[in-house]
């Protein structure tokens, strides 16, 4: 009985000794399936443009920091049950987002854009090479209206809950096939099956397949930004509050703009960016 | 609680429910053929074709679902020969990638089912029968298959009921059954907890609409006992 107590209280007191070294530690929850902006290596370990920059901005901080893993249609659901404080995921600052938590300012931006097999009849489209739907003018209306001329009938992918989805939701480029799954990885092997005309998602993320793979992905169209496209990626915080979590949330999101303050003016943002992206995407 | 959201996703997952019907109803209705062609092969006193039923179900009920979902649907959409083939016309679809992947892994399952049933006939009925001076073709039909079923009604519901939480998986190959419409609300409201308690309630009336059918069948055949 006396072991058994002492073996109990053991284990209390470790639980205790784990939670408190826990309490000022920051955890940054990432998906690891997006490279380059965030992935695995082969032996598990998470890697990519937004690990090394979440290293990077903790020294800024001077905090403990622990990364946690987390799949992409749960991440924010996770973060509002506290399984960790921050969201680094490529994740784009959008209105609809933040209806529900808050963002830090922009660290990188990179432009979606739609992909497809070699030899498709998609390739060749007359649109400009890029687009900025918060711009609009004629010349956006033009390039959306040729590519709800050439989509139309055709079955795109993507992945769900992404800024993506939300753009081809949204209508603006007609009534599309809209096929959505829980990873990136996924598109990409329905692309080179041919299940999918075409596959929408950040251009960089099909170079990187298409690198890796050897696979013949070519990139069609207009590269996209602004609008349900967002205002670049930055840190997914909860929003804060008058009680003692609430504001201990709000200090983090003032801590993390602060650091990406200093980091982009140390140019470690650039240079990170340019390491894993193989141009500066920073912002 | 967000009463507000899980009163209006309610129509949303209903709709989706009809997909997990359709599912259901397709897998087993393929799943109950593969089953009793596989209990017979099984049953088989030549060696190879009773080692080779013992072999499917072996394999099927060895590995998850969902593995054989991505193998089927994932894995051979790699095959670049199979792409040319008209093969590509049914696996090219979600819908029956899932079909096949549900009727198979359901078809294991029932072939036990029904090979244990066959096999708790008592000699006396088909003797009897054969006493009668009735063919072997009509003592099959019509003495041993109602008694098989009859036999494996109870483990043949739970065998539905078990089908039914796995048609869940469908989600995981973009299929919008109600657990994929469950996370697509999900993805754009991000509460969880409301949508899910939904969606599994709406799970739940389907297993108790479908025990009560079993529980309503089981009295019906309880013949001669």
């Amino acid at each position: 009985m006396n072991i058994i107590k002492k073996f109990g209280l053991g284990i209390l007191i470790t639980l205790f000794l784990t939670i408190s070294a826990n309490a000022d530690k920051i955890r940054i929850g990432t998906e690891g399936a997006y490279p380059p902006w965030n992935s695995k290596d082969a032996s598990g370990k998470l890697i990519g443009f937004e690990v090394e920059l979440a290293w990077a901005l903790c020294r800024y901080m001077e905090r403990q920091c622990e990364i946690v893993e987390q799949d992409w249609d749960g991440m924010i659901p996770a973060l509002l049950m506290r399984k960790f404080d921050a969201i680094m995921a490529g994740m784009s600052i959008t209105a609809e987002r933040q209806k529900t938590i808050t963002f830090s300012q922009g660290y990188a931006d990179e432009v979606a854009q739609l992909a497809v097999m070699k030899g498709s009849d998609l390739e060749g489209m007359d649109t400009p090479s890029g687009i900025n739907l918060s711009l609009g003018g004629s010349d956006v209306k033009k390039a959306l209206k040729t590519l709800t001329g050439a989509l139309a009938g055709k079955t795109v992918c993507v992945q769900t809950a992404t800024i993506h989805q939300n753009f081809l939701d949204s209508g603006d480029v007609g009534s599309v096939n809209v096929r959505t799954y829980k990873t990136q990885d996924e598109v990409n092997l329905d692309l080179t099956s041919g299940r999918c005309d075409a596959a929408l998602a950040a251009a960089v993320a099909f170079t990187d397949y298409a690198e890796k793979s050897g696979k013949p992905v070519v990139l069609v169209g207009p590269t996209f930004s602004g609008g349900a496209f967002g205002n670049g990626v930055g840190v997914g915080i909860r929003q804060g509050g008058d009680d003692a979590i609430g504001q201990r949330d709000a200090q983090l999101l003032i801590d993390f703009n602060n650091a990406i303050d200093q980091a982009r003016k140390n140019g470690d943002i650039s240079r990170i960016a340019t390491k894993w992206f193989g141009f500066d995407a920073s912002m | 609680m967000d009463l507000e959201l899980m009163i209006n996703s309610f129509p949303k997952l209903l709709t989706a429910t009809f997909i997990t019907i359709k599912l259901l109803s397709a897998s087993l209705f393929f799943g109950l053929f593969i089953g009793l062609l596989f209990a017979i092969l099984r049953l088989n006193k030549n060696p190879i074709i009773n080692k080779f039923s013992y072999g499917y179900s072996y394999v099927f009920r060895g590995t998850p679902l969902l593995v054989q979902i991505f193998i089927i649907y994932y894995g051979l959409g790699q095959i670049e020969y199979l792409r040319s083939t008209v093969l590509w016309v049914i696996l090219k679809e979600p819908y029956w990638c899932a079909i096949i992947a549900f009727s198979l892994n359901t078809g294991a399952y029932t072939s036990e089912i029904l090979r244990s049933a066959f096999q708790t006939i008592k000699p006396g009925f088909i003797e009897a029968g054969k006493s009668l001076g009735i063919s072997n073709k009509i003592i099959f039909y019509k003495i041993q298959i109602p008694i098989a079923i009859k036999q494996s009604l109870p483990a043949y519901g739970n065998e539905i009921i078990l089908m039914l939480k796995g048609t869940s998986l469908a989600s995981t190959v973009t299929l919008m059954d109600l657990t994929g419409v469950a996370k697509y609300i999900i993805s754009t409201t991000f509460k969880p907890i409301e949508v899910f308690i939904v969606a599994g309630s709406i799970y739940l009336f389907m297993t108790f609409i479908i025990h009560n059918l079993i529980k309503f069948l089981e009295k019906k055949y309880s013949f001669y006992q």
